[in-house]
């Protein structure tokens, strides 16, 4: 059952397992370092569909197929299922997941949608109220571009602290048994805003998010960040991770070398032109269900901290002059032998 | 210690790099002295065949907003304006790419809330206060000369 502990974590004393999880990503992203992790990558980034957010719908089906087969369970033994994405009224998760029928609910956290909805999964799980879960998030970089910035053939200049909009998804099946990776603790964050309003600096104004949901953590659960084998923070990207080690310092936590960053980890900065990282919901999502889960099912990582990052505008509020309020959630992975 | 709103905002224009402005003010100075100049062999070609100066400087403007067009087709146009910034956007080539490129995007959406309503998304704004600092500045001009 889930219980609380301290202000902000939840503990799932029965420790949902992740069944079976995939990440499916563009061709851009399967160039990076983490190529040979992902289930598919797909080099037309159009997967054959007629638009974008097809695409990105066909992304997410694509996913939650592959998770479900490597689960070895069926749709129908699937109780809920937790998704959302970056468009309009989420209609990347919809649309990609309409043939399927199960329950849905549908979760808006910008890019810190892996994190929530695999929280809410594990809750859901470890409560009773649900045998099997899934948690499904994706986002298209055309998609994203078209939505949130200029058309793509636009020929205008990115700044160096803009981020890349992942072409990736990724899902996650959770329930009871097996000898998975589970899951231990969640932390759902607080809205955080410092006044950043660069929408070309989103790690920077996401950066504090994860700083106040990390300290949180920690401080309910009374450990220190070198308690655990890997703490990775959404898509802060370069500007974003070193403001929130800073941040982290200022609080008392020194990170160490086991602290990384999903922005960071699945492009290679140096000659893939992302400039300060990547970003959108696919990024962390794709990074977790590929990298991470597969390092900690071979047991090279047995205690992991994921603390996907959203910033929570749109583009009325950028115009009408907003800051950036940004959000952070927090899962505790364990594998056990 | 605890960071405040104020100090981190501070932190943040520290740590976070700038555009490399020098880099593209060379890059659009060079690309965007090209693309002037192809426009001037153009004329110049025009002019030698026979066609007056006023037909040919037309000729001219009409061959790169053909050739922006059809390199923005071709999404090759992005990857040139990625280097040369100001250098493509301020000619004419930036104008026809700015209605090209939202056309092409959003076509998904239909010819007439789609591709119609988009083609001046970017565009528009140039258009409006362009044509709007025109008149005023016709309105001084007229202004002066009846004070003469």
């Amino acid at each position: 059952m889930p219980e609380r502990k301290g202000q902000y974590t939840v503990t799932l004393s029965g420790r949902p397992t992740i069944l079976g999880y995939s990440a499916v990503v563009g061709k851009k992203e399967g160039e990076g370092p983490l190529g040979r992790y992902f289930d598919m990558v797909f080099e037309d980034t159009t997967l054959g569909e007629k638009t974008w957010e097809k695409a990105e719908s066909a992304l997410q089906r694509e996913a939650f197929t592959r998770a479900l087969n490597k689960a070895g369970i069926s749709p129908s033994q699937v109780n809920y299922m937790f998704a959302g994405d970056l468009l309009n009224q989420s209609i990347a998760s919809t649309f990609g997941l309409r043939e399927f029928g199960v329950p849905l609910m549908g979760q808006f956290g910008a890019c810190s949608t892996m994190a929530q909805t695999l929280a809410l999964a594990a809750i859901f799980v470890d409560s009773g109220a649900a045998d099997i879960c899934a948690a499904i998030t994706s986002s298209h970089f055309c998609a994203a571009e078209r939505q949130f910035r200029f058309p793509l053939g636009y020929g205008g200049q990115r700044p160096p602290t803009s981020q890349w909009t992942a072409t990736a998804a990724g899902a996650v099946i959770v329930g009871f048994g097996g000898n998975g990776v589970k899951i231990a603790d969640v932390t759902v964050g607080y809205i955080t805003d410092f006044g950043i309003n660069d929408t070309n600096n989103m790690g920077a104004a996401m950066a504090p998010a994860a700083a106040e949901t990390l300290n949180a953590y920690l401080i309910d659960t009374g450990t220190r960040p070198d308690d655990y084998d890997l703490i990775v923070t959404g898509d802060l990207g370069a500007i974003g991770s070193e403001l929130f080690r800073e941040i982290m310092e200022r609080k008392s936590f020194q990170l160490g070398a086991n602290y990384s960053d999903c922005g960071m980890m699945l492009y290679d900065r140096s000659r893939q032109d992302v400039h300060a990282g990547g970003s959108g919901c696919g990024c962390s999502a794709s990074v977790l269900c590929s990298y991470i889960l597969s390092k900690m099912t071979s047991g090279e990582l047995k205690n992991v901290l994921f603390i996907a990052t959203g910033a929570l505008m749109s583009p009325t509020s950028s115009q009408q002059g907003e800051s950036i309020p940004g959000i952070a959630h927090l899962c505790h992975l364990v594998k056990t032998e | 210690m605890e960071v405040t709103s104020q100090e981190y905002r501070k932190l943040s224009e520290k740590v976070s790099p700038r555009s490399p402005v020098l880099k593209n003010c060379i890059f659009a100075f060079l690309i965007g002295g090209l693309i002037c100049a192809i426009g001037q062999v153009v004329t110049n070609l025009a002019m030698e065949s026979g066609i007056e100066l006023d037909n040919a400087r037309l000729i001219g403007s009409a061959t790169l907003i053909a050739a922006s067009a059809i390199l923005t087709a071709l999404d090759v146009f992005d990857s040139i304006a990625k280097h040369a910034g100001a250098g493509t956007i301020v000619p004419i080539t930036g104008f026809a790419n700015s209605i090209v490129a939202p056309a092409i995007e959003f076509k998904t959406e239909g010819l007439v809330l789609g591709l119609a309503a988009n083609m001046f998304k970017i565009a528009g704004p140039v258009l409006v206060y362009g044509i709007t600092a025109s008149i005023i500045y016709g309105l001084i001009l007229n202004l002066l000369n009846m004070l003469k």
